[in-house]
């Protein structure tokens, strides 16, 4: 009987601790695809680069992990701001299509860029000793490293809940999306508001390369190879729902934890069957039914 | 006087064009290599062909005088079989190539493996580990290794050594059964129990439900195969998360668990796993201290040669050797001849040579340990098993339906 609790237990948090990181990952693309409605592939792309930099600054400078993560959100933070002044505003009333072939390929740009200044192999991260040990947390031992992942992604998504729902910024956010003409008439900067929000969305993606890094490496493929993830918890979520998204980035977590673990050899197979079959019974996913 | 000056520049230009950039008795011999230099799986590519280059820059005196090697490149961009078979046809058709190599995919190799021997070329295979891929033509030479060399040694290498109750996980393509049918073989005929064995998804992003379910199953080796890179990199992070070496479970695989380039985004939970490979960059052997110091003084202090890299040296170095022992007029049989009763005693990974029964490559296999050595992790070797056969073609005699 403890044997059984004992494996629940160990499955749900390692399945917390993964969803955690996809959840980082994809709360900043549920910023730009679900308000903003840029339909954003290259979402990765600024994960990685959020990677690059802080690895970067680890073992070229010297820079603690937590300093370097910050960096890293920075850095590619502002060269969100950059794109957007330059690029992607162009793209907000270009049809879907348009959208979805220039992120590809800027997706394609960032992977020979990623390969010619680092070259192919992952990249080394060191953590600090704090972080390379092994934690009892009461319920049992577990890796410091991943209870740190659930720490940071809980308050990530507390304070962006807090930040969309109860600030002006995020009041600015949503009406610009819903009405840009009525905000801009009440006065609200629209371009500005569409700058900040896409910076905050890479910024947020390259918190999640970051602070992933050492469960998924930093290497040229990674826009590629996680993108599949991102965009089942955005598109299950349903477009705009934040909150959501750490729902459903937490249960896909526990769920394919728990189907790979009882289920190894079918695991991949069911758990996408299990997303085709939520998005069947709704294919807006979760978002509440409130908006336009 | 201007212009006097310019039309007796162009007129000798003019003529140095018309003679040649070489003197007239030069002949070039043109071999054809075939990689995957773009895409997700580049990074071999590269390795093979930089340990290509390497050999032909440290022996430009090598050829007889006056034959010059042209390497003519041709990116296959990954494991896709159409493109290499018609990359290699147009090498043979409209380049004339009098040899082919590379071979980094066995799907690749086996659709260029027709051409060659309609063709009659001599084909030199760099990589691609599985076993039945020289059966695939009469004019493959492989100078690499097979994945049965290395899994199965180590499945009998593991139960003989005090690890009698074993998992394996492997990833789920050719590869990955080839090598769990190997290990099991090895292991279980050297007296071993397999606990558990799974199967997992290429690219899985965390390994931790497989392994949590393998230290439940409490075995004393886990074997595993992966190709390489950061899946690698995934595998050993989820092994050291759950403190499965501290619970008694020894990782073993191939060389392709612990690459020697990707050691260090492994970090400590590397150290004390085993695995079987032909080459390590810590191999101490003279030729491969100048070999490592070389790639070293040619591509940066930080990188290291790898197991695909040695595969290209050797068969650039079998090349080179085929045309020195021709007078650099070569003929494709004598060229396949030769090759396939070619020997290097004094390669980076130890001494080899071609088997002239299979066409295979016959080398030491070497155990290694991952330690730490100077502050860095190294495989470092600590038994061999010399001279190893292809265990799979004894196993599966030509004309006994073991060909696929």
């Amino acid at each position: 009987m403890w044997e059984l609790a004992d494996l629940l237990i160990s499955l749900v948090f390692y399945g917390t601790a993964y969803g955690m990181i996809l959840y980082l990952l994809a709360v900043g693309l549920s910023v730009t695809l679900g308000l903003m409605r840029v339909v954003n592939l290259a979402h990765g792309v600024f994960a990685m680069a959020g990677g690059y930099v802080t690895v970067t600054a680890m073992s070229r400078f010297g820079w603690p992990f937590l300093a370097a993560v910050l960096a890293g959100v920075v850095v590619v933070g502002l060269l969100g701001v950059a794109l957007e002044r330059t690029l992607y505003r162009r793209l907000y009333s270009a049809p879907i299509l348009e959208q979805v072939l220039f992120s590809i390929g800027l997706i394609f740009i960032a992977i020979a860029a990623a390969r010619y200044f680092f070259g192919p192999l992952a990249q080394p991260i060191d953590l600090p000793a704090w972080l390379s040990t092994r934690l009892d947390i009461g319920i049992g031992v577990f890796p410091a490293y991943r209870v740190f992942l659930i720490g940071v992604g809980g308050m990530v998504a507390l304070a962006i809940g807090m930040a969309i729902d109860g600030t002006r910024f995020g009041a600015s956010i949503r009406a610009a999306v819903d009405n840009r003409r009525m905000a801009e008439s009440v006065g609200i900067n629209v371009s500005r508001v569409f700058t900040l929000s896409f910076a905050l969305g890479t910024a947020l993606a390259a918190l999640g390369g970051s602070l992933g890094a050492d469960l998924l490496p930093i290497y040229p493929g990674y826009p590629n190879d996680y993108l599949v993830y991102l965009l089942i918890v955005v598109a299950v979520a349903g477009l705009g729902n934040i909150r959501g998204a750490l729902y459903v980035a937490l249960a896909f977590g526990i769920t394919d934890t728990t189907i790979r673990y009882f289920l190894p050899d079918v695991g991949r197979v069911l758990i996408l069957l299990l997303v085709m079959a939520v998005l069947f019974r709704h294919p807006h996913g979760f978002a509440p039914k409130t908006q336009a | 006087m201007g212009t006097m000056l310019v039309r007796l520049l162009v007129l000798s230009a003019l003529v140095s064009a018309a003679c040649g950039t070489a003197p007239a008795d030069t002949k070039t011999i043109k071999v054809g290599i075939i990689l995957t230099y773009s895409g997700p799986d580049a990074s071999i590519g590269e390795a093979i062909d930089r340990g290509a280059e390497l050999y032909r820059t440290l022996h430009p005196n090598d050829l007889p005088a006056g034959v010059e090697l042209q390497l003519v490149k041709r990116d296959e961009t990954g494991p896709t079989p159409d493109v290499a078979k018609r990359l290699a046809r147009e090498l043979i058709v409209r380049e004339g190539v009098q040899l082919l190599t590379g071979g980094q995919w066995t799907p690749n190799v086996s659709a260029i493996a027709p051409l060659a021997t309609e063709a009659g070329i001599p084909y030199v295979v760099m990589s691609s580990g599985t076993a039945s891929t020289t059966r695939l033509s009469p004019f493959i030479v492989r100078v690499a290794f097979t994945t049965w060399q290395h899994s199965y040694h180590l499945g009998k290498w593991t139960a003989s050594n005090g690890m009698t109750r074993a998992s394996t996980i492997v990833s789920d393509y050719a590869a990955g059964v080839d090598a769990e049918e190997a290990f099991v073989r090895g292991f279980t005929e050297a007296g071993g129990t397999i606990v558990s064995a799974i199967r997992a998804p290429l690219r899985t992003a965390d390994y931790v439900p497989f392994l949590e379910r393998i230290r439940r199953d409490k075995p004393q080796a886990l074997f595993n195969f992966n190709p390489g890179g950061p899946e690698a990199t995934r595998v050993i992070k989820a092994y050291g998360d759950l403190g499965l070496a501290e619970a008694g479970v020894r990782l073993v695989g191939p060389n392709a668990v612990v690459p020697d380039d990707e050691l260090k985004n492994m970090g400590d939970a590397a150290i004390g796993v085993i695995s079987a490979s032909h080459y390590s960059a810590a191999g101490d052997r003279p030729a491969n201290r100048t070999f490592v110091a070389e790639w070293k003084k040619a591509y940066g202090p930080d990188s290291l040669p790898n197991y695909f890299a040695v595969g290209g040296w050797d068969g650039m170095a079998a090349i080179f050797a085929a045309i020195r022992a021709q007078g650099g007029i070569i003929d494709p049989l004598r060229t396949r001849d030769f090759l396939t009763h070619w020997s290097n005693p004094d390669s980076p990974r130890g001494p080899m040579r071609i088997d002239p029964e299979t066409r295979d490559v016959i080398q030491n296999i070497y155990i290694r340990r991952v330690e730490k050595v100077d502050g860095e992790l190294r495989n470092v070797e600590f038994e061999t098993i010399p001279s190893v056969k292809d265990p799979w073609k004894e196993l599966h005699p030509e004309g006994t339906g073991g060909g696929r």
